[in-house]
């Protein structure tokens, strides 16, 4: 049978002249066939024996020989430490070696091209030990961190970064001088740090490692310093030994409980009956209506259990159990502290020192991107008051049914993307059409309803809070109840990221802008127009405006359209990122009231103001209790019902018509 | 006529009122003004539009806070400025607006019957219950300020010097002993004028009254000691007769 | 007293009077004690809405007659239910607890670890909040009922009357308090089961009758809470505290120079419908069976006053024909027993349009009866609004318009 093989091997070879010639991969058998070997194929030639019984003390050159080979080193030493490296039985040549069934699938060690089949007993597989491995491991890296590719390099060092060693570390520091890529030379530098921090020889040389970061951000610095602070509890018999974090007095710093469950995990002490299982026996040992000698209907006491339950243990009936004060003359009678997993107090305390550092940076740079989230929180509820300011601010009218606007104006946002299919002109189209036909609304209501309701604003309120009941019905009825979709245009997806901690999302900044062009508007048509000049008249003193030829009626109207089309406009800017449902604008209606009157009632300013002191106010209480946003809006609210104390008339208070006097 | 002057004594002033200031962005309605008048006194104060009149009343009834000085009321001095409108006009000071304000939606007997002179505490009202006196102390006054037969009526429908009647008569349900009334003649007939001008002298023989007014044949009338305003500050003081002749007077009323 | 008090209000006799013949009728013909005629769930339905009308005393109250625009009385009345809702559910999970418990007993800390399970498994808890200390304990939480919400009604109130907040700036702020305690109440950790809020408080602890008989019992009972708070508001309103809150709602300047503290009487006014409108809540949501903070959201509130509205407000009788009208039409339509109206293209639904019709219904009330309901009842009576040229009867935003008056 073996016969067969090796004659088979042989014609095999001989079937592939060209191949056999090229690669070389024969066996030191003919002195011709050496001579020819060029590469690795040489070197594999050369320590054919190393290589078939690799042991720690021996490969350190071979592996310094294959590295240096060309091409296939780093795929034969990988396939090598993989346990991936067969020779061949009959004329002793090296493959790359697959399992499959029954045979070994193999490939030249060279080029990698397959080299077919062969069974079994035919190959011997090469199984390096654990210490060879890691020798090849360190050549690997050396290898792949110096390959003339800088995308392999670049891999090879993300490769490090997710799962270094300390073997690593040789090699990389080897591979810097001589890198030729600026850019790949810092993250080397930089990698090169990391790892001294976790596997640096001593304590000096990491904790100036550590040091040498200073405050930075990066999460990869903060996530090598992480694990050596971690700790663990651990109890102890006497004193605590270890790197000790922090000594733990129970009662204290932890719960007794757990104190003792600790004890119990370390054996240290027995575990107790639970007081279930107590509980359990007794009841399982009820005798004539008694337990452990004490009537049943006295076991509601906890102290009369353990004494029925002490009776029952002493006649042998339950097993001992621990009393109470026992368990804690056990808790008293040992240590307990927490233990850093990093043994050497210089580097823990180098490493806690840096986390503190970088903490303080990142909560300042926080403290960045909180400011950015309050402002784009700011400018949503600017745009969605700027109308309710104009509306309310300027003609003294609350208008409960501007939320239902703001839905409109999202809707229109939905009905034209249904049949402009592009984003970008969609939205383009939708916003003047927003604005049109909330406008009309507006000037309807103020028609309608309102201007028969002048100087009664109580009945204002609630004629228009019946209009909003009547409209978000209808919206209801007509588009459902499920939200629709009104979707951003991709030049606006994305976000814009400035390090690890601060980053904005472009719609964000759209609704920013968006809010800074309605300001710059409304301080246009107010300042420079004949329309505002007419509106600021009307407010301040209404009857001489009418004196004076104009007529306040037209003026109410239109103020109060422009305010309604601004809430359409701003419902669509809302829309794009929130859902659009008929209760969207009760979202965001009690939030703008909020804005106009603490801002000030009749001030642009004022609103924005109001706008920039809710926006900081909500997500700066989100930050202190991040988990919960609803706690937000409430602590919110309490802070603006507070706030109105001491201001009554809000930041910004002007006289007007709604001021009072 | 010179003996029917008497100024206040410093020192026994019902209302001492010293130094005050107060200025509405940035205009000065109230100048270093200072004023008093005795337990039993009449005072016209005149003086033309924007003279600070009505500001200086609304100082008084604590509608107003001034930015500086004192305003000190009876015998022991109370700090008027420490207390709101409600304690002010509990202390005994009375107002009379120049509009008439009276309860519209209410009749003329609950509208005397709430300004009636009684403990205002929300749990004394509550469960306060008209007695035979006070009844009879409302058309008393109903009586006395003309309105005895309209006691049922709903004071919306009174005329207009009607309600200026009633306010007078809510007035004196609250028994003050200092009242302010701000042109109480406007609107109302010659007849209705002498009544007034006779109640009101009538009334300060009794208590302090300062009657603010426009109207120069009015105030000859009520024959008392005057006090000219201007620019928020006095310019003078003393009879009808005294202050007329002065030149500042005549160059503020008609002009420079 | 007692003779010249219902002299002066005529309508408190006959409001007692259709109030007893409304409750004796319901009685007899409901499933417990007649030919059951009117089902168990309509009985819960009537007792509901007599609730309803209680609160919507207390809302004319502060708003017809004092003429502040509370946006947030429903959250009182919430506050009463969930006081009441606390014992009911404690002691309801208690007697569950005692029952599956076999015959060993339980210390009452395992009674209590029980029930915070029982109670709080839906919310992933097990403790008994610091909040239920007092559950067990139906005295307690029965002072609970009018104390939390008094007390809330008095610190915010302090803190809106003594800044001279009024008008729609006191309504918006009003309807802040409402939607903070809201979604205070929405937080599982409130302690109150989040948005889950309390349940089976239809069942009361103790009592083995069938829901037949609980259901006219607890019309009974908020029949004679109606009566009482209706006596009680007629007497508020018709001695000389009444001139001054109406004095309040049309002209309060005028009111403070003549000596009375506005802010005390507004104050009190606010607190003891807070109040009223609490224990109309500790009544209501025993028959509704489920309290949850959604029902305490401002719109709640705000629908509170546009039924005083709609039956006419600054008059007792006026809040109650509301309430009623409103809230039996609006389960009328919404229960689906109104035929639809086919229009050929299109079928109207009420189901889906009573809030539309709701909505423009009460614009032109507002526009064009500001009367409302009340508008019936004074022209039966031939009693007829002043010609004041459409001036309102005093400055301020509360005050009555003169199509609410009477001459």
């Amino acid at each position: 049978m073996r016969k067969f093989l090796i004659a088979l091997g042989i014609l095999l070879a001989l079937a592939l002249p060209g191949q056999a010639q090229e690669t070389g991969t024969t066996a030191p058998q003919s002195e011709t066939a050496q001579a020819e070997l060029t590469g690795l194929a040489a070197v594999l030639a050369e320590y054919s024996k190393e290589i078939a019984k690799p042991s720690r003390r021996t490969i350190g050159p071979v592996i310094a020989a294959i590295a240096s080979s060309g091409e296939g080193a780093s795929r034969f030493l990988q396939a090598y430490a993989d346990k991936g490296v067969g020779q061949r039985e009959s004329d002793g040549a090296f493959f790359i070696i697959q399992k499959k069934g029954s045979d070994y699938e193999l490939s030249d060690p060279v080029t990698g091209a397959p080299a077919g089949t062969a069974p079994k007993s035919d190959i011997k597989e090469i199984k390096p030990n654990s210490g060879v491995r890691a020798e090849i491991g360190a050549a690997l890296v050396r290898f792949l961190l110096s390959d003339p590719d800088p995308k392999k390099r670049r891999e090879a060092l993300t490769a490090i970064e997710r799962d270094g060693e300390a073997s690593h570390l040789d090699p990389l520091r080897a591979s810097i001088p001589d890198e030729p890529d600026p850019a790949i030379k810092a993250e080397k530098e930089r990698l090169e740090r990391l790892l001294t921090i976790r596997f640096g020889k001593d304590a000096a040389e990491r904790v100036a490692a550590i040091e040498s970061f200073g405050s930075d951000l990066g999460l990869d610095f903060r996530a090598t310093l992480n694990p050596l602070v971690a700790t663990t509890r651990k109890a102890f018999a006497g004193a605590p030994e270890g790197n000790v974090a922090k000594p733990l007095r129970p009662g204290k710093d932890i719960p007794k409980d757990e104190a003792y469950a600790m004890l119990v995990a370390a054996k240290m002490a027995p575990e107790r009956i639970s007081a279930s299982a107590m509980q359990q026996s007794l009841a399982a040992n009820v005798v004539d209506g008694t337990v452990g000698g004490l009537p049943l209907a006295e076991m509601s006491d906890p102290a009369k259990r353990e004494e029925a339950y002490a009776t029952l243990a002493a006649a042998g009936t339950v097993p001992q159990r621990l009393t109470d004060a026992e368990a804690d003359t056990l808790i008293t009678d040992h240590q307990y502290a927490d233990l850093y997993a990093e043994p050497d107090p210089a580097v823990t305390t180098a490493a806690e020192a840096a986390l503190t550092r970088v903490g303080r940076t990142v909560a300042a740079m926080q403290t960045v991107d909180l400011g950015l989230d309050a402002l784009s929180l700011a400018s949503i509820y600017f745009l969605a008051a700027i109308g309710l300011a104009i509306t309310f601010g300027v003609m003294g009218v609350i208008n409960m049914a501007h939320g239902e606007f703001i839905t409109m104006g999202a809707y229109t946002g939905y009905v034209v993307q249904l049949f402009v299919p592009d984003y970008t002109l969609s939205i383009l189209i939708a916003l003047p059409l927003a604005f049109a036909i909330t406008f009309g609304a507006g000037v309807a209501m103020e028609r309608l309803v309102i201007r028969w309701l002048y100087k009664r604003p109580l009945e204002t309120l609630l004629a228009t809070f019946g209009i909003s009941i009547a409209l978000q019905q209808l919206f209801k009825n007509i588009f459902g109840t499920q939200a629709r979709p009104l979707t951003s245009p991709p030049w606006l997806d994305g976000a814009w990221t400035l390090n690890d901690v601060v980053s904005i999302s472009y719609i964000r900044i759209a609704i920013f802008v968006l809010a800074l062009v309605f300001l710059a508007l409304y301080l246009w048509v107010m300042r420079r127009t004949r329309l505002g000049l007419e509106v600021r008249a009307v407010t301040q003193n209404p009857s001489m405006a009418a004196s004076m030829g104009i007529n306040p009626d037209r003026i109410n109207m239109l103020a109060f359209g422009f305010g309604s089309g601004i809430a359409g406009i701003a419902g669509v800017a809302i829309g794009l990122f929130a859902k659009v449902t008929s209760e969207m604008g009760q979202d965001y209606i009690v939030q703008s009231f909020m804005t106009v009157v603490v801002g000030g009632v009749g001030s642009i300013f004022g609103t924005l103001a109001g706008a920039g002191l809710i926006g900081v106010l909500q997500k700066g209480i989100e930050w202190l209790n991040p988990s919960n946003t609803l706690a937000a809006q409430t602590y919110m609210i309490l802070f603006i019902i507070i706030f109105i104390q001491f201001r009554p008339r809000g930041i910004i208070a002007l006289k007007g018509r709604a001021a009072g006097d | 006529m010179s003996d029917h002057v008497i100024g206040a004594q410093p020192g026994n002033a019902q209302l001492e009122v010293s130094g005050i200031s107060v200025t509405f962005d940035g205009f000065r309605a109230i100048n270093n003004l200072s004023f008093a008048i005795g337990p039993a006194e009449l005072r016209a104060v005149i003086g033309p539009n924007g003279a600070g009149k009505t500001t200086f009343m609304d100082i008084v009834t604590g509608k107003t806070r001034p930015d500086e000085g004192r305003v000190l009321w009876g015998e022991t001095h109370q700090n008027l400025l420490k207390m709101n409108e409600a304690q002010i006009a509990r202390a005994g000071i009375g107002r009379k607006f120049q509009k008439p304000t009276v309860f519209e939606d209410q009749s003329v007997t609950d509208n005397l019957m709430m300004a009636l002179k009684a403990n205002r505490s929300p749990f004394s009202v509550l469960v306060w219950k008209a007695g035979a006196k006070d009844r009879a102390r409302v058309e008393e006054i109903a009586a006395q300020v003309g309105l005895a037969d309209q006691l049922p009526r709903k004071a919306g429908e009174l005329s207009h010097g009607q309600k200026q009647w009633l306010e007078i008569g809510m007035l004196l349900a609250q028994e003050p002993r200092l009242l302010l009334v701000d042109e109480p003649a406007a609107g109302m007939t010659l007849a209705e004028r002498e009544q007034t001008t006779a109640l009101l002298v009538d009334l300060a023989k009794t208590r302090a009254v300062v009657v603010v007014e426009h109207d120069m044949e009015f105030v000859r009338r009520l024959n008392c000691k005057v006090t000219v305003l201007h620019e928020g500050s006095v310019l003078a003081e003393g009879t009808l007769d005294h202050v007329t002749a002065d030149q500042r007077v005549i160059e503020v009323y008609l002009g420079r | 007293m007692k003779p010249g008090f219902l002299a002066k209000n005529p309508s408190v006799m006959w409001f007692l009077l259709i109030l007893a013949i409304f409750t004796l009728g319901v009685t007899f013909l409901s499933h417990a004690y007649g030919p059951g005629v009117i089902s168990t769930s309509m009985v819960k339905t009537l007792g509901k809405t007599l609730c309803l009308c209680l609160i919507a005393i207390a809302m004319d109250l502060v708003w017809g007659y004092t003429g502040i625009l509370s946006l947030g009385h429903f959250a009182f009345f919430g506050l009463g239910g969930y006081m009441i809702g606390m014992w009911l559910m404690y002691e309801r999970t208690r007697d569950i607890v005692l029952s599956s418990a076999g015959s060993f007993p339980m210390t009452p800390q395992e009674v209590n670890d029980a029930i915070g399970t029982q109670i709080f498994g839906v919310v992933g808890g097990s403790e008994l909040p610091a909040i239920w200390t007092f559950a067990g304990n139906l005295p307690m939480q029965l002072l609970f009922v009018v104390l939390v919400p008094g007390l809330l009604a008095l610190i915010f109130g302090w803190l809106a009357f003594r800044s001279r907040v009024t008008g729609v700036y006191l309504s918006i702020l009003t309807q802040a308090m409402t939607l903070a305690l809201s979604l205070y109440l929405f937080q599982n950790e409130s302690g109150l089961r989040g948005n889950n809020g309390l349940s089976g408080l239809q069942n009361i602890p103790g009592v083995s009758a069938g829901q037949d008989q609980l259901s006219v019992w607890f019309l009974w009972a908020s029949a004679v809470a109606l009566g009482l708070g209706y006596i009680a508001a007629a007497f508020i309103v018709s001695g000389k505290f009444g001139s001054v809150i109406r004095g309040i709602r049309d002209d309060e300047a005028r009111v403070r120079f003549l000596g009375y503290s506005v802010e005390g009487y507004k104050l009190f006014v606010f607190t003891l419908t807070a109040v009223i409108a609490a224990i109309a809540g500790a009544l209501y949501y025993p028959q509704a069976g489920i309290i949850n903070p959604g029902e305490m959201a401002p719109i709640a509130s705000i629908y509170l006053a546009v039924w005083v509205a709609i039956g006419g407000r600054g008059r007792l009788y006026g809040a109650v024909m509301g309430a009623a009208f409103v809230s039996i039409v609006s389960s009328w339509f919404t229960g689906g027993r109104v035929p639809d109206i086919p229009l050929g293209f299109y079928t109207i639904q009420w189901v889906d349009w009573w809030q539309v019709l709701l909505g423009l219904a009460f614009v032109l009330v507002t526009l064009l009866a500001p009367k409302g309901l009340s508008g019936i009842v004074d022209l039966l009576e031939g009693i007829r609004s002043p010609d004041r040229h459409g001036d309102p009867l005093g400055p301020d935003q509360g005050s009555l318009q003169q199509k609410e008056a009477q001459e």
